[in-house]
């Protein structure tokens, strides 16, 4: 009786672990063979820059260093969560618009906005109560980004103009927009460059460690939310729906344009919340080169998460733990490696998961789950069609 | 002045809009070099997003391409320059260590294009992702290069250099501004004129030009007829990254003499949306690319060399940010009005497979 | 072809199948769907490799690994699904492939076009080169795939399925073309599954079934139920009963209904239509007169620009989908990959994909998968569903089984409508059965039905009454029990009775 029971719990233990298998085993494989050709990229720098004895170790120094940085220790780990909270919220900006069949490649305008709808307030609000302060700071951002996540979205629902190229214009109108209010009407008179007032009071509290603030928990609770809104809801459904077969969503009685326009301004939420944690929580002031990887990293962590909450908070982990360690690698190797080997190998990684196919043919590996989540609609609605007639 | 200008200044709106005109129509000579040299790279990046796209592949990865060329075309000058010497002043500034520079990102362009076509072709992966992909590998990689070898101060090869039209030309009334425009130009601008044309007439006339479009359209029928469809795809993919690297050299041997980070400022996307509003043809994508040049040739003018009175008052209220982005809104909107009466070709995007299942 | 295998993941298509043709002969290969037809003339044409047998042309062993071979071994297929580029001209589209070169880079499209004109007047045919091929009617494009073939100097010809889309008017009429061509001596491959065809045109028959030969007859030695014996295997009721009708009240009224497609032209044009409660009302027509259009309004998919559209009295011209859904329409779309499921979802999502948002499947905000389930469970036993569990995707089911779920899932309740959109296309003789008498039991049971449907066979097999469609408008109303074929026929072909087709319209 025990043993049978025993048995079904192995049996149960066993199915979990496999389909754990599959999920993971493709972004593990990728993540080690693009270590390799970082390690790669490295022995070959060497050559480029003449005057130094060549170091054969010098890319396990290197990993050495960009592991110490981001988990050796309390601090570099609450940094490693800093970095990654920011990349939680724009990974589920650029995964809830794959689910619906966008590409929202606009996280990084929806950032840059979110982050200044946040500073203004904040500055407003800096001698407020933070009871008052941070929750309106934070409204402000996160509708900021819905803003300009709504422009793409009306415009792709209205006249059918993708959102891929679309968002990217607006990418470049956000910068302008941050360089104008920075050294405009947002600038601190007397300072030698743009740069805005402090939020004071309505900067996060920090929770954990030195630095550990409260946007980390906040990312946190945006992927649980965001996971339930797409599995629970039926409203979720109709999203996914709409991405995976927008004709058939028509047919059930869904309405595809409305559901393009609500998910490309939760996108621009969710983003927004990312730039706005930023500037309250680790800048707590703007200045014009403010976060500018922030969006293009939420691409790679939305497609290394399958666009799955899940997913996204590891590879935010990840990708947060490499930007965490990448300025201690670049010290130690007494600036011969520069802290943009972090996009090198992300670039890496992401290459590996859309080869997924080859690699599962080399590697023999089956029963592993397809490296990039199917998105059939993100270029199949390119250019010309629009969403519905 | 004419009384009768003078009346229409007189009247509020009116009186700018006519002010604006006249402030072009006088600025044009000047400008016209300028929108053309704009234009270039945008217009390069729409021709090899147009050949990629009638044979039936999307490739968002231009931006990528582009700057990957342009890294690799100066760096190499870099590298090949000490080689040489002093240089010979041949017509366009060529030499020897900026030809090699430039064959150099061609090739590059083509081997990066190799990979896309090889990711959405064979591999079948989904075609925006691939690009997108090729984007983000090719800023990551520039952006680290560039960091390394700054430590080493570099010496570029130096620019091509523009052709300068005889005066007899130039001054030819009404149309001299046009010689201006089309003749004051490196050799990678000149040489652009010519490509469009050529590519125009070999699509639509060519052996070549119908097979890609049939391709583009309805990959099976031109598969039953024979032609090899995979094949095609990737010579046309291949191809037009040559297209994309020559962008890209523009941008860092003829509109400058350098590399800097991110200084494709997103032209790879702008020449897509040319692409579409120019509905798929070479001619149709310069027109557009012309217009979008001239937004920011625009903004140039007007920071450099105001225009006088009431208007040029007006102006230079207007914060520079405005100008900059001047270019990207345009093209959203452009866009946005042009697209439902833009079709793309039928197959585009979606990956060939070869065998029917039954 | 000598020994021809062929397996698919899961399926035998052809297991050493012997088949030859001779010149001056039209030798039909007759078949049900997915009997391995198209798999073997794809082998033929180089577009499937066999995984053994041979090929031996005028006695020698020949490999045909790309349709390239083919053609210059003079082998040319006109494929059931037109290989037409439709952006492109005649012209274009005939030499794609073979163009004659004017020097080493242009074309030399004014040889091509004399051509292609003079091939045409082979038969009687006036071709304008310049034409778009998109622009043409279905008859026309059929020519121009077969002046194709012959310009590409082809002596065996393939037709796979070349009169599912035409009206009887044009089936006589490439009939005749085929004829001429056998007096030339062409060797014809004839693909159908349709048994009076073959009987008609064919010197020899061979039936292949399950991708094995069965046998090959003369059609002077056989008969349509000898063949079908042959072809499914055991005797066939060739129809379903229908049995007696009682019509009830009217259940969908339609009043000058008025309809744009996509490109904004007028596609139905004042179309007037009843269908009562308890009967089954049939639109017969050639493909592309308006069917789509008129389903996609009544169904709610598609603004009409003019008329109205009244269900049970209450009108509904301007609904949504979801409203005329609640309403008691169901709709069985003709696209079931493009409209009727998600294949990338569970059968469980699919089976609620239209009920979703109500109670029991929603509470509130929330999906009730528990309801959701039982559901799924519910229809794949009551509609035989064959699929491992509730939870595979969509994607796994065969064509007939996921035209089940569909079925199952629009049936479900007492529906007041049915739109039924090529219900049966592409299924097996098993899952069409299945269709039909489940559409049956909807009418008995009170349920207005309105078939929509390209082959005529279905319309005259289950249909109260016909109504034919043809350029937008209803042009005749017949008794479904007394309709003629032929008649109907030429209904569908003219718009009138009497008249000759053959103007290519737009």
């Amino acid at each position: 009786m025990t043993e049978k029971r025993a048995s079904q719990v192995g049996g149960r233990l066993r199915g979990m672990l496999r389909d754990l298998w599959a999920a993971a085993a493709l972004p593990l494989i990728s993540i080690v063979l693009a270590l390799i050709v970082g390690a790669v990229v490295i022995l070959a720098s060497e050559l480029i820059v003449p005057g130094r004895p060549f170091d054969v170790t010098l890319p396990l120094a290197a990993y050495s260093a960009l592991f110490t940085g981001s988990l050796g220790g309390l601090d570099p780990i609450v940094n490693t969560m800093r970095s990654a909270a920011p990349l939680v919220l724009g990974g589920l900006a650029v995964g809830l618009g794959f689910k619906a069949g966008l590409f929202n490649i606009g996280a990084q305008g929806q950032f840059l906005l979110g982050a200044l709808g946040a500073v203004t307030v904040g500055i407003a609000l800096n001698e407020a109560s933070p009871f008052i302060a941070i929750p309106l700071s934070l409204l402000a951002g996160g509708l900021f980004g819905a803003a300009w996540g709504f422009v793409p979205g009306l415009l792709k629902a209205v006249s059918g103009a993708h959102e891929v190229v679309t968002t990217i214009m607006l990418n470049y109108v956000a910068g302008s927009t941050i360089a104008w209010a920075v050294s405009g009407p947002l600038d601190q008179p007397g300072s030698p460059s743009p740069i805005t007032a402090q939020v004071g009071n309505a900067a996060l509290p920090v929770l954990i460690g030195r630095n550990g603030h409260a946007g980390i928990l906040l990312a946190l609770v945006a992927a649980v939310v965001v996971g339930w809104l797409l599995y629970r809801t039926t409203r979720g459904f109709e999203i996914r729906t709409v991405g995976a077969n927008p004709d058939a969503a028509r047919y059930a009685g869904m309405q595809p344009r409305l559901i393009v326009v609500l998910t490309m301004s939760m996108a621009g939420l969710l983003a927004g919340l990312s730039g706005s944690i930023v500037v309250l929580g680790v800048t707590h002031h703007m200045t014009a080169s403010f976060g500018t990887t922030v969006g293009f990293d939420s691409i790679a962590v939305a497609l290394l998460g399958r666009s799955n909450p899940v997913g996204i908070i590891f590879a935010a982990l990840l990708f947060g733990a490499m930007r965490a360690g990448a300025p201690l690698m670049q010290i130690q190797t007494l600036n011969l490696i520069p802290a943009e080997l972090v996009d090198v190998v992300q670039a890496t990684i992401l290459l590996f998961l859309v080869a997924h196919a080859v690699i599962r043919r080399l590697l023999h590996l089956r029963g592993v789950a397809a490296g990039v989540e199917a998105t059939d609609t993100i270029t199949k609605s390119y250019s010309g069609e629009a969403v519905t007639h | 002045m004419d009384p009768v200008i003078q009346f229409f200044y007189g009247i509020p709106v009116l009186g700018l809009v006519f002010q604006f005109v006249g402030y072009i129509v006088d600025q044009l000579p000047t400008i016209a070099p300028i929108i053309l040299g704009n234009a270039t790279p945008i217009a390069l990046a729409a021709l090899c997003g147009v050949m990629c796209e009638r044979s039936g592949v999307v490739n968002i990865g231009i931006e990528g391409i582009m700057i990957a060329t342009a890294f690799v075309g100066w760096y190499v000058g870099v590298l090949v320059s000490p080689m040489f010497g002093a240089r010979p002043d041949w017509i366009f500034g060529f030499s020897p260590a900026l030809l090699i520079a430039l064959a150099a990102a061609i090739l590059t362009g083509m081997l990066i294009s190799l990979l896309h076509a090889w990711l959405s072709i064979t591999v079948k992966a989904d075609q925006i992702i691939s690009g997108t992909i090729i984007n983000i590998a090719a800023f990551g990689l520039t952006g680290y290069l560039n960091t390394l070898i700054s430590q080493t101060s570099p010496n570029g090869a130096g620019n091509f250099s523009r052709f300068r039209p005889p005066a007899e030309i130039t001054q030819i009334p009404v149309v001299g501004w046009l010689f201006q425009m089309f003749l004051r130009q490196g050799p990678i601008a000149i040489s652009l004129i010519v490509i469009v044309i050529a590519f125009q007439v070999l699509l639509f006339r060519s052996r070549w030009g119908l097979r890609t479009r049939a391709v583009g359209e309805h990959p099976r029928a031109a598969e039953t007829v024979g032609i090899d469809v995979i094949w095609l795809r990737y010579r046309n993919v291949v191809f037009a990254g040559a297209f994309a690297a020559l962008a890209g050299a523009y941008l860092s041997m003829e509109a400058t003499n350098s590399f800097q980070q991110g200084m494709t400022t997103g032209r790879g996307f702008i020449g897509l949306a040319a692409m579409i509003v120019g509905r798929w043809t070479p001619v149709g994508a310069f027109g557009a690319a012309l217009l979008f040049a001239s937004s920011a040739a625009l903004g140039y003018s007007i920071g450099g060399n105001p225009p006088p009175g009431q208007l040029g008052d007006l102006l230079s209220g207007v914060p520079g940010q405005v100008f900059d982005a001047l270019p990207y809104l345009v093209t959203i909107v452009v866009l946005a009005g042009f697209i439902g009466r833009s079709v793309a070709p039928a197959a585009d995007g979606q990956p060939y497979e070869r065998e029917s299942a039954h | 072809m000598r020994g021809i295998t062929k397996r698919y993941p899961g399926v035998l298509a052809n297991d050493s199948i012997d088949f030859d043709i001779r010149p001056g002969e039209i030798h039909a290969l007759l078949g049900e769907n997915g009997a391995g037809k198209t798999t073997l003339m794809n082998i033929l044409y180089g577009l499937a490799v066999p995984d053994a047998g041979e090929l031996l042309l005028d006695g020698q062993p020949v490999q045909i690994k790309s349709p390239h071979d083919a053609i210059r071994r003079g082998i040319s297929m006109v494929h059931q699904h037109f290989m037409l580029v439709p952006v492109l001209s005649v012209a274009d589209n005939i030499l794609l492939g073979e163009e004659p070169m004017a020097g080493p880079i242009f074309l030399d499209q004014g040889g091509a076009h004399r051509r292609i004109r003079d091939l045409g007047s082979r038969f009687g045919w006036k071709v304008d080169p310049d034409q778009k091929v998109g622009s043409l009617s279905v008859g026309w494009q059929q020519r121009v795939e077969i002046l194709k073939a012959l310009y590409r100097n082809a002596r065996i010809l393939v037709l796979d399925e070349p009169t599912a889309v035409l009206t009887p008017q044009e089936t006589a009429e490439i009939f005749s073309v085929l004829r001429s061509l056998r007096q030339e001596g062409y060797a014809i491959i004839f693909i159908s599954h349709k048994l009076y065809e073959v009987l008609e045109i064919a010197d020899r028959i061979t039936v292949i079934r399950r991708g094995k030969v069965i046998g090959t007859r003369r059609p002077a030695e056989t008969n349509e139920a000898d063949l079908a014996e042959m072809m499914v295997g055991r005797e066939v009721q060739l129809t379903v009963d229908r049995g007696e009708s009682h019509p009830g009240d009217v259940v969908l009224r339609i009043r000058g209904l008025e309809v744009k497609d996509d490109r904004g032209q007028e596609a139905v044009r004042g179309i007037d239509l009843e269908v009562k409660a308890g009967e089954i009302v049939g639109v017969a027509g050639v493909a592309g007169n308006g069917q789509d259009e008129l389903v996609e309004a009544i169904v709610g998919l598609r603004q009409p620009s003019g008329g109205h559209i009244e269900l049970d009295g209450r009108d509904m011209t301007h609904a949504g989908a979801r409203e005329r859904h609640r309403l008691g329409v169901g709709f069985v779309p003709a696209d079931r990959h493009r409209f009727g499921m998600v294949l990338s979802f569970p059968l469980t999502d699919n089976f609620i994909l239209t009920d979703y948002y109500e109670p029991p499947f929603a509470r509130g905000i929330l999906r009730n998968d528990e309801a959701i389930e039982e559901r799924a469970e519910r229809g794949i036993k009551n509609y035989d569903i064959r699929t491992p569990s509730a939870n595979v995707t969509g994607a796994t089911l065969s064509g007939g089984n996921q035209q089940k779920v569909i079925v199952a899932r629009e049936f479900e309740g007492e529906q007041r409508l049915l739109v039924l959109d090529q219900p049966t296309r592409g299924l097996d003789v098993g899952s069409i059965e299945f269709i039909h008498r489940q559409a049956i039991i909807k009418r008995n049971a009170g349920s207005a039905i309105l078939l929509v449907s390209a082959e005529l066979d279905e319309v005259l097999e289950l249909s109260d009454r016909i109504v034919v469609m043809f350029r937008g408008a209803i042009v005749a109303v017949r008794d479904g029990r007394t309709a003629d074929k032929n008649e109907i026929g030429r209904l569908m072909a003219t718009g009138a009775e009497g008249r000759e087709s053959g103007t290519p319209a737009a």
